[in-house]
């Protein structure tokens, strides 16, 4: 049976990984013209499904069907032809090639010699007609993450495509350039193009989908319109249970101060100043949010606290002594836990096992004998946290890179809380994550809170900020536009201090 | 002794640039290729030896020195081929599987000659090497006619196969893939590129280029075929191709600076300065060196460069 306006129509889908049903015997269909949202917990296997779909991986089972005919797509090639188009959660950029190319990087109509200036000529054409704006001269490197992403799209809509498959492409974006993405992504739906999308965000599920499909633990849950949902009734079907958007914060006695920053500068890596004569203190059981758009120097001041990044002047102290430029061991002995916003890059060590994540903070107290590793303990110590922390994996052996988003997030935390920190550091600790592990990770840090813990919190989820801190500062262009009690907080104030429209008196 | 430091000194020197750079230049543009792609093909000194043998042989049992030269460069293909099926197909250690095969090599190459050739008193046998061509007319100018118009025909060619390869890595729909597969070979892989065929094509060409590159050295450069008789030129060309920033004309450039080098030291030997020879033979090793200090801190090494590719 043909059907012209299904254009995707999966049947029975199951994939295998060693330990893990990732997907098992999953129905999926997309209309013509249609914005479908795929939605599911970390590790529920929406990336799986749709690396299948375009013929990165290879299905145990299944039929796929595109415009109504049964298709073989045995590779990448195979699903471009068939006018499909993948952004994928990481980008797939060559940072050292241009904007133009990396657009025709393997395009099946190049010529032996290349054309630079044509192709630069309809990737113009092309940007134009949906609306955005790039420089096809421009190196990649030398581009922010919202103009990659759109690299990313010229990419697949030069070679035609007419089923494009979105992995998470908001998690990156600041508030306007997902504003931007959406506008492009409902030109293309009313041309007749169908958008698969994947996000974690609830709130953007249900402005940008025509229909939803939630998919748990490898299985579809169902397929719904927007019309006839709602975000609460989402997430319990992702999760399984309620979930509550805000947690109640813990009445917690303030205090003395554990962090002082005064009159902190810092470099980032292109040599100009990220953070500009901030002071800021955090206080025993405090949480400080920093709320702003990232990269307004965020980053950077995280990494100078933690001793990852030189101070060019100013001074950090931690609990009354003079930290400034210490070595990272140093900082990690007195009891300072970071939670970088680069778990894979940074945080973790993914190459490694989970055991050997976990311990690696806390190695030399597992020694013993001269410096053989304790194995026992060490094998004790990893399951304990596993257990803990609610980790799903296979065994402390299974190597890091294996895990899902959520869980490398639950290992990175495991591991800086393990240490007991007095000061935190997190930075986006819940970026990429399902509602389920982000509900999961926000408790661990109340808790933290009730133990006393100074927690200094980045994000740049404004709900999340002005839910757990006690205090918000605002960073803008390095700056910090003003500190205020989070009772005194509301939401337009904030927007324009991030905007830099408006700052308040010190 | 300084009055030997005269113009005909500097000439012979610039036409022995020529002749010195010629093995370093087919090496260094086929191991930029390699590397270009991802692979760090170590194997390339036991596949210049390689060539070194085979070049021989079949220049010595025909008396058809460029059939010599083509099997050189078809025993450095196949090299490249089983250092291709070691590192991409069964994705072992770059580094190991390379100096496997350099090892490996310096042994058969020695024993493939043996098997083929008696050495009377310990004697090497000889083969009426290649002569270097007249250019009619240029090479009767003063000065730039032995320099430039004089050379063996392989000089000309490896200098072509720079040109026509920077032209291929640059301008070319496969160059770019090829440098995206040693960037990012996951990128290279989603828009429908298959990083293994161009592993595999590149270490093929990578292995030709080293194994013709050995039969200069036999059968142009000396006529005879010596155990180990390239002398680390292989590590040389690891050097220059990072010298070079992995573009067949900047190694272009620094292939002739090594090998006027190495020209200077041994025209100095030849008109008897009395220094210790050891002192000469060490100054393009030491060179070398100083080249690599001076750049490598600049050079950006392909991203993808060691790292095995495996999609799942
Ligand atoms: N290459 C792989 N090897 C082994 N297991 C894998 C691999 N890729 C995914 N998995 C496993 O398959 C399951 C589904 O993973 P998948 O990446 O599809 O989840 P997801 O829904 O995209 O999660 P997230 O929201 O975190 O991106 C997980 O349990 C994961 O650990
Ligand atoms: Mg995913």
């Amino acid at each position: 049976m043909i059907n012209e306006e299904l254009a995707v129509k999966m049947v029975g889908i199951t994939k295998r990984f060693p330990g893990v049903i990732a997907n098992n015997n999953i129905n999926f269909e997309v209309k013509r013209g249609e914005i479908h949202s795929l939605l599911g917990e970390n590790g529920a296997g929406k990336t799986t499904l749709m690396n299948i779909l375009y013929g990165l991986y290879a299905m145990d089972k299944g039929e796929i069907y595109i415009y109504g005919e049964k298709v073989d797509i045995g590779s990448p090639k195979d699903a471009i032809k068939l006018g499909i188009g993948m952004i994928h959660q990481h980008f797939t950029l060559v940072p050292p090639f241009t904007v133009t190319e990396n657009i025709i990087l393997g395009y099946e109509g190049n010529n032996l010699i290349l054309k630079t200036d044509e192709a630069e000529k309809r990737i113009m054409e092309l940007a134009e007609k949906y609306g955005f704006e790039v420089d096809p001269r421009k190196k990649v490197m030398y581009l922010s993450v919202g103009e990659q992403q759109r690299v990313e799209i010229l990419k697949a809509l030069y070679r035609g495509a007419k089923i494009l498959i979105l992995d998470e492409p908001t998690s990156v974006l600041t508030p306007p350039e997902t504003k931007q993405l959406f506008n492009i992504l409902r030109r293309m739906a009313d041309e007749g193009k169908s958008v698969i999308f994947i996000s974690h965000k609830l709130d953007e599920v249900m402005e940008i989908s025509d229909r939803i499909t939630v998919l748990r633990k490898g299985k579809v849950v169902s397929t719904v319109s927007k019309d006839e949902t709602s975000k609460r009734e989402l997430a319990k079907m992702m999760v399984g249970r309620e979930v509550i958007f805000l947690l109640s914060r813990p009445e917690v006695e303030v205090g003395e101060i554990v962090l002082d920053v005064q009159g902190l500068f810092v470099l980032d890596d292109r040599g100009l100043t990220a953070v500009k004569n901030v002071y800021l203190n955090v206080r025993r059981g405090e949480i400080l949010g920093i709320a702003g758009v990232a990269g307004n120097g965020q980053k950077e001041l995280a990494e100078a606290i933690v001793g990852v990044r030189k101070a060019l002047k100013g001074k950090i102290f931690v609990e009354g002594k003079n930290v400034t430029n210490r070595p990272p061991y140093e900082l990690m002995s007195m009891g300072i836990g970071y939670i970088t916003e680069d778990r894979v890059g940074k945080g973790l060590i993914i190459d490694l096992t989970v055991k050997e994540n976990l311990i690696s903070k806390v190695y030399s107290a597992m020694t013993r004998k001269l410096f053989f590793l304790d194995k026992d303990l060490a094998e004790r110590y990893s399951k304990w946290l596993i257990k803990e922390f609610d980790i799903v994996a296979p065994s402390p052996e299974t190597p890091a890179k294996t895990l899902s988003g959520g869980n490398l997030q639950k290992l990175l935390l495991a591991r800086e809380l393990a240490i007991e920190p007095t000061l935190l550091v997190a930075s986006q600790p819940t970026r990429g994550l399902d509602v389920g592990a982000t509900e999961y990770i926000r408790e661990r840090l109340l808790e933290q809170k009730k133990r006393g813990t100074a927690i200094l919190l980045i994000s740049e989820d404004l709900e999340e900020i002005l839910g757990l801190s006690d205090r918000v500062a605002v960073m803008y262009e390095g700056e910090i536009m003003g500190v205020l009690p989070v009772k005194d907080a509301n939401i337009e104030d904030i927007g324009l201090m991030m905007a830099g429209a408006k700052r308040l008196n010190r | 002794m300084m009055q030997a430091l005269n113009i005909a000194f500097w000439i012979s020197v610039l036409t022995m640039t020529f002749r010195m750079a010629t093995p370093l230049l087919l090496g260094t543009v086929g191991e930029a290729f390699a590397e270009r792609s991802g692979i760090l093909n170590l194997g390339i000194e036991g596949m210049m030896l390689m060539g070194a043998s085979v070049g021989f042989l079949m220049g010595y049992i025909t008396g058809n020195l460029w059939l010599g030269v083509l099997m050189a460069g078809i025993s450095g293909m196949v090299l490249g081929v089983l250092m291709a099926f070691l590192t991409v197909t069964l994705g072992a250690q770059q580094h190991v599987s390379g100096l496997g095969i350099t090892i490996m090599s310096s042994g058969l190459s020695f024993y493939l000659y043996r098997l083929n050739v008696p050495t009377p008193g310990g004697i090497p046998i000889t083969v009426k090497s290649f002569e270097p061509i007249k250019v009619p007319l240029l090479a009767d100018l003063p000065i730039l006619g032995p320099i430039f118009f004089n050379q063996y025909e392989l000089v000309y060619i490896s200098i072509i196969i720079a040109i026509v390869s920077f032209y291929l890595l640059y301008k070319t729909d496969w160059g770019l893939k090829i440098r995206a597969v040693g960037e990012n070979p996951r990128a290279a892989d989603t828009v429908g590129i298959n990083v293994f065929r161009v592993r595999y094509i590149c270490l093929t060409y990578a292995g030709g280029l080293a194994g013709i590159a050995g039969s200069w050295l036999s059968l142009a450069q000396s006529g005879m075929f010596l155990p180990g008789m390239t002398t680390g030129r292989g590590w040389i060309c690891i050097a220059l191709v990072v010298f070079g920033f992995w573009n067949p004309l900047r190694i272009l450039g620094g292939a002739m600076l090594f090998g006027g080098i190495d020209a200077f030291q041994l025209s100095l030997q030849a008109v008897g300065f009395k220094i210790p020879y050891q002192l000469f033979l060490m100054m393009p090793h030491v060179f070398t060196i100083i080249a690599l200090i001076l750049v490598s801190r600049r050079a950006i090494y392909p991203r993808a460069l060691l790292k095995p590719y495996r999609r799942e």
